[in-house]
């Protein structure tokens, strides 16, 4: 009976849809249980009891397979193995499965327990909670035995039978990698589209980018090798149209058998591998040349090309699902899957089925819904020049149509040009224009780069040609590609400061009518400024805030270098200044005439066009004379600071709230103290109220005179001034993590430049953890405050800092005592009202303020990376949708 | 605020008896963290002023009131609420002087009844032009002081409350009355929950003069917060009381609602054409798809607008909870935005952007002509928009002003027909106009309609 049996190897894909088959009692829970994870196991069982709470119940079965099919349809879309629980001996029970996981592209796999009907019948007697006669048994097996050998035509790959119980505990399963799986391999790679035959044009490409080209006897390249280890990614339609199909085949072979190249198959190597079958097939678009061309070859290589082309996998997905390399490109929803349309998504594109008047199959723009996180490079669809779109760059560059072979490094996202030779073929259409896809902000013509080293053994090679910016066309198409979809609904956001920042539905909603009805075209908003927190209440006599215990904070948090910053009397503002129109063309994509952005905290522009332009010009020359351009090696800046006066932008609230409010409590508190007077002088005991009355008045003008601070006249842009304090972004750069001395210098430059224009920030440095420095700081504030200043901001000096528990606050405003009467209220000194307002509540706030500042860098960041507009826009929305977060607005 | 009443002449020491209250006593009451003072600053013989202080406290005020979300704003901390004369001091008017409003005065029984020259002094009053309309007619001469807004920024002008003095000879119980119903009138806002027993208060104050106020229907409408169950009721007490109102004179020709004629006019056009699916782009509170769905040849219905308030408004006006289930299948309201690509608003029979595009800025335009002609694409699209040249009819507009603070632009008809003809062509479709609501022979209809096809020759 012991008879001892060797481990029973059940080899399965990683990701797939395990059918249990086997009769009640076979021990499909069991087996379930000892040989998956906890979650990966869906049981019909268990969902009979979901519902009716009797996992027997039979009356709710159809409900109960809904409820399967959905838990499993949603695991499958999320790509994870799924084992099902369930009888499964009906064939018509099976086909949904097998249906469900076609829809995911995911392969279903079939484990039969085979169980002897006696060890079913036993087992089923054991157990109390069990109905089942041997009747059910019986017939389950039968219909079980009816089906085994149709398991396969049905669709199931790979059937899996155990036969006895000790069959069952020695099975292993073991999980396979999807040959399309390559995420343990990082690169660097180089990946080349559509070679087409124009093998002296790959040869500059590959010694471009820095490969030694190895030869066989005859000269012929036979491998490339790269000295830093990089490898190569051939895109597909290696062969057909140029001059020398089969020398292209010989290098790539060379190449991937060496380990050198990666490569994915294209729709000619799939019509080559059909010719080469012996299948009838239409000889056109060169395919007859190569066959030519092979005819002339040995037969061992013939049928060497035909084995390796059927061994290649449609897509590749590389470096932890960063990157995907397809020929026809793939959307995301495939990546890593299989399928048959999977693999002519690959190799065909997302094509309609039609034709277009050139006789050639209309494809689907899938890459302006692409949403994925990974790259996705491609070829297929020649076009006149590359462009990134949503993650996407399609690098068939038409070469054998005369134009060029494109390549891209990866990582580095550099893009890397050989021009063709001369023209071998005639295009059916002209070659498409990377404009037909509407192309996002942050994105643009991926900039071509001359190779840094051109290696001396290639005197010959001829260099990349560095390719003039395409002019984006006018309109904002730029904006074309964001869906409700990317910021409605519940959100998260995955920042790199600070983790995932959640969004709730109600929060998106409110800021979609923000952001439609009065911000900016989202093409100009790289990022909003985030909330900034107060500083912790003071318990000083007299005062709602107060230095102290913004250094005291952060040198609890071990923070002691820090910077005070005067706060001006003005309004946030971020601008976004470009050196020239065609910088902001390529950069925002916006139409002539629009060369930045001066925008509020909502993202709203403070001005109309023309006066944006007007002092983005006075800004853009400051920058010119300071010498920023080159300095900071930038075509355009991204500048945080104030634009004074208040007035400018607040009009409305210091008349109709602030000025109307003085206005009637001078006539009020006036008539009521007159009257008072008189009373008093009757000797009526009304001394209080007089004296109270006298001091409201005295309140009322302290303020006025804080309002009227921030009135001061304005004629046109004569009167504005705009305090920079930080450098947000230039190319390529976010200066987040560059200390506030830097920023400082910068703003102090555009000062020096117009002083008329640009207004300095004073400042402060300051040690926490030193009493003098610490005393010194609180006087220059009261300094400040005393001449009417708003007050201070107290900021890391080190920029983006974080202490053990994760990002500290990024700066804590500590505002001056008469300012705060425009937030709290004329008498909000009185002792009385003071006691109760220091009962406020910061802690809302001050997450908010790191909440937002994260999104914000990380807004910022996604946008200088060239990433897609909606991954910008996301984390931007998100920032709106957080100020909808009902907080005290007087914090 | 503050408020002072003053009576001259032989009976002027009798006020603190109507008032009950001691001329050389200051009498303080204190509630819900307000502070009630009376005091006399003047008592002669013939002149006797009686002073009423209310202080607010303006934490109370605030935290009182059930913050609602849309009012987390600074001006909820600070403002006039405390100082210029607003239902506050309507209120504690009718706390401290009851028994004078009632008309009550054991002491003093001989003028309760009787008409004395009275003088009210009022520092801080909103309600502008609105002032002398309503206190005229009830025969107090008024003399106001228009303040400047600031005396140190003279640009800014005047001060929009005003410093009142109101004189007449009349019984001082009425004289309260009046102050106690029509100053929260004057500031158009309450304090308080405004609720069914406030028309009951509003006619036991208002009795026997508001029946006969020319501007009757506004105090009752602001007295109470334009609620238009109560001011019937108040509407009917009045009528049913006192002496009838005085017949118009002129009865003015019933007109239908520029609103109403739009809504009519855009289904009267949906009707002509092949069209079963409407979006309606913009459905405010739903005005025309309360009427989309009572015609059945509207098989489905979306409202669409970027305002998650305005649709919940839409789902209680069009009383989506009780709508029968066949009408409610037809209907859908989603909350999208012409910035944003929108699945959901593709392939309708016809869309409508009633009153839409000129609340977007016009650098924003092709954005909405991308969303609506290049990807919902619908067969017909109907966007109306105030047509300018009309505005000349509006004598409260200024020249070139606007007729709604939101829109961006206002076209005359030739910019209108600019836009919709390049748009029409640009997308293959053929645009025709139309005037909404009357017609003039200069300046054409005050609503202009443009009608697109798609692929019409």
């Amino acid at each position: 009976m012991s008879e001892q049996i060797g481990p029973v190897e059940i080899r399965i894909p990683e990701v797939s849809l395990v059918l249990l088959i086997g009769a009640s009692g076979s021990g499909k829970s069991t087996f379930g249980r000892e040989k998956f994870g906890p979650f990966e196991v869906v049981s019909s069982d268990f969902c009979r009891g979901l519902i009716s709470g009797d996992e027997n119940d039979q009356s709710v079965s159809g409900d109960a397979f809904d409820l399967l099919e959905y838990i499993v349809g949603k695991r499958l879309a999320a790509g994870r193995l799924t084992v099902v629980d369930a009888t499964n001996v009906q064939p018509g029970s099976r086909a949904s499965l097998i249906k469900l996981a076609r829809a995911h592209d995911v392969l279903p796999v079939a484990i039969v327990l085979d169980m002897p009907e006696a060890v079913c019948r036993e087992r089923n007697r054991n157990r109390p909670d069990r109905q089942n006669s041997d009747a059910v048994i019986t017939r389950q097996r039968d219909a079980l035995r009816r089906s085994r050998k149709s398991l396969g035509r049905e669709g199931l790959r790979g059937v899996h039978v155990l036969s006895s119980p000790e069959e069952a505990d020695a099975a292993v399963i073991v999980r396979e990698r999807l040959r399309t799986d390559l995420r343990d391999q990082h690169g660097p790679f180089d990946a080349i589209g559509d070679v087409h035959g124009c093998l002296s044009e790959l040869e500059t490409m590959l010694t471009t980018l820095g490969y030694d080209i190895a030869r066989d006897a005859e000269g012929r390249p036979v491998d490339a090798v790269h000295p830093e280890g990089r490898r190569v990614i051939l895109l597909g339609d290696l062969v057909d149209r140029g001059p020398d199909s089969v020398g292209v085949l010989r290098l790539a072979m060379g190449m991937h058998a060496a380990g050198h190249a990666l490569v994915v198959p294209g729709n000619h190597e799939q019509a080559l591998i059909s010719a080469l079958g012996g299948k009838k097939v239409n000889l056109a678009h060169g395919l007859g040349d190569t066959l030519a061309q092979l005819a002339a070859e040995p037969t061992e290589f013939t049928e060497a090309v035909r084995a390796w082309l059927y061994s290649l996998v449609s897509h590749l997905v590389l470096d932890d699902g960063n990157l995907v390399v397809a020929h026809a490109g793939l959307k995301e929803a495939y990546h890593g899957r299989s399928s048959g349309r999977v693999r002519s998504f690959a190799l065909y594109g997302d094509t309609t089925g039609e034709v277009d008047d050139y006789g050639l199959p209309i494809r689907l723009p899938w890459q302006r819904d692409y949403r994925g996180s990974a790259v996705v490079l491609y070829g297929h669809t020649p076009l006149s020049e590359t462009r990134w779109v949503n993650n996407t760059l399609c690098l068939d560059t038409g070469c054998s149509f005369g134009n060029k072979l494109s390549a891209l490094r990866y990582p580095e996202r550099e893009l890397v040009q050989v021009p063709a030779e001369r023209q071998y073929a005639e295009p059916r259409r002209p070659l498409g224009d990377p404009e037909d896809v509407p192309v996002p902000a942050g994105q643009g013509v991926a900039a071509a780069v001359v190779p840094r080293a051109t290696p001396a053994t290639t005197p010959t090679a001829a260099p990349a040609l560095p390719e003039p910016a395409v002019p984006v066309a006018a309109g904002d198409r730029a904006a074309d590609e964001l869906r409700l979809e990317d910021v409605l609904g519940r959100r998260s956001i995955e920042t790199a400061l600070h983790g995932r920042v959640a969004i709730r539905p109600e929060n998106a909603a409110g800021a979609l009518e923000v952001m439609s009805r009065f911000a900016l075209s989202p093409n100009l908003l790289p990022t909003l400024p985030a909330t900034m927190a107060p500083v912790e209440t003071s318990r000083e006599p007299g005062y709602l805030e107060y230095p102290t215990e913004a250094f005291a904070g952060y040198l609890a948090a071990g923070v002691t270098d820090l910077i005070a910053e005067e706060k001006h009397m003005g309004s946030r503002a971020h601008v976004l200044v470009c050196r020239d129109a065609a910088a902001a063309a390529t950069l925002l994509g916006t139409p002539a005439g629009v060369t930045g952005a001066i925008f509020t905290r909502t993202g709203r522009t403070f001005f109309d066009a023309e006066t944006t332009e007007t002092l983005l010009d006075r800004i853009r020359s400051a920058a010119e004379t300071a010498g920023l351009w080159e300095r900071l090696d930038t075509d355009w800046l991204l500048l945080d600071g104030e634009l004074l006066p208040w007035s400018l932008k607040a009009e409305d609230l210091l008349r109709g709230t602030y000025a109307a409010t003085a206005a009637a409590a001078r006539a009020s508190l006036g008539a009521a103290g007159a009257d008072l007077a008189l009373a008093l002088a009757r000797g009526v005991e009304a001394a209080g109220e007089a004296e109270r009355t006298t001091s409201r008045l005295g309140h009322i003008e302290d303020f006025s005179r804080a309002y009227r601070r921030y009135v001061w006249p304005v004629d046109g842009l004569d009167g504005v001034e705009f305090a920079p304090f930080q450098l947000l972004a230039s190319r390529d750069a976010v200066h987040h993590e560059r200390d506030h001395g830097w920023h400082l210098e910068i703003a102090d430059a555009l000062v020096a430049a117009d002083p008329v224009t640009f207004r300095t920030t004073r400042r402060l440095r300051v040690d926490a953890a030193d009493p003098a420095s610490v005393s010194a700081a609180t006087d220059w504030w009261l300094e400040l405050t005393a001449a009417g200043g708003e007050g201070m901001v107290v900021k890391p000096y080190a920029g983006t800092t974080f202490e053990k528990n994760g990002l500290v606050q990024p700066g804590l405003k500590v505002r001056g005592r008469e300012y705060l009467r425009l937030i709290y209220g004329p008498d909000y000194t009185d002792p009385g009202q003071l006691s109760r307002l220091r009962d406020r509540h910061l802690g809302l706030k001050r997450s908010l303020a790191l909440r937002e500042h994260a999104l914000g860098i990380e807004a910022l960041t996604r946008f200088v990376q060239r990433e897609p507009l909606w991954r910008v826009h996301e984390a931007v929305f998100g920032i709106l949708a957080l100020e909808s977060e009902p907080v005290d607005p007087r914090l | 605020m503050y408020l002072s009443i003053t009576l001259t002449g032989e009976h002027a020491p009798g006020l603190n008896h109507l008032l009950h209250k001691h001329p050389d006593r200051v009498h303080r009451r204190e509630r819900n963290g307000s502070t009630v003072t009376v005091f006399t600053p003047v008592f002669e013989p013939e002149r006797v002023t009686v002073g009423l202080l209310v202080e607010v406290d303006p934490i109370d005020l605030v935290r009182g009131r059930g913050v609602a979300r849309d009012s987390f704003t600074l001006g909820q901390y600070v403002n006039d609420r405390p100082y210029a004369a607003n239902s506050l001091l309507a209120v504690a008017l009718r706390q401290v002087f009851s028994t004078a409003i009632a008309g009550n005065s054991t002491a003093r029984a001989d003028i309760v009844a009787v008409p004395l020259p009275l003088r009210v002094e009022i520092p801080a009053l909103p309600g502008g032009e609105l002032i002398r309309e309503l206190f005229e007619p009830l025969g107090w001469r008024v003399t106001e002081v228009i303040e400047p807004l600031d005396p140190e920024i003279p640009a800014w002008g005047d001060a929009p409350a005003r410093r009142v003095v109101l004189e007449q000879e009349t019984v001082l119980s009425r004289a309260l009355s009046q102050l106690y119903v029509l100053l929260p009138v004057l500031d158009g806002a309450k304090h308080y929950w405004v609720d069914q027993s406030e028309a009951q208060t509003l006619l036991r104050h208002g009795g026997d003069w508001l029946a006969g106020h020319p501007l009757r229907e506004l105090i009752l409408r602001r007295a109470l917060i334009h609620q238009g169950e109560y001011v019937a009721e108040a509407n009917a007490g009045l009528d049913a009381g006192a002496a009838p109102a005085e017949p118009e004179t002129s009865t003015p020709t019933p007109r239908v609602s520029l609103a109403r004629e739009r809504r009519d006019g855009i289904l009267e056009r949906l009707r002509e054409l092949p069209v079963s699916t409407v979006v309606d782009m913009g459905c405010g509170q739903g005005a025309l798809l309360s009427v989309l769905l009572r015609d059945a040849r509207f098989t489905r219905v979306i409202g669409a607008d970027v305002s998650p308030s305005v649709l919940a408004q839409a789902e209680r006006a069009l009383g989506l909870d009780r709508m029968p289930e066949s009408q409610r299948a037809r209907l859908e309201l989603v909350q999208s935005s012409l910035t944003y690509r929108d699945d959901r608003l593709a392939g309708a029979d016809a869309m409508v952007l009633m009153e839409v595009i000129e609340h977007l800025d016009p650098e924003r335009l092709p954005r909405l002509e991308h969303a609506v002609f290049t990807h919902a694409r619908p067969a017909h699209v109907l966007v109306s928009t105030p047509n300018a040249e009309y505005n000349v009819h509006y004598p409260g507009l200024s020249a070139g002003g606007f007729r709604h603070p939101d829109h961006r632009f206002e076209w005359t008809r030739r910019e209108f027909a600019a836009w919709a003809d390049r748009v029409a062509a640009t997308h293959g479709y053929h645009v025709s106009y139309s005037g909404l609501g009357p017609e003039d022979a200069e300046t054409g209809a005050p609503t202009q309609l443009a009608t697109f096809i798609r692929g019409a020759a």
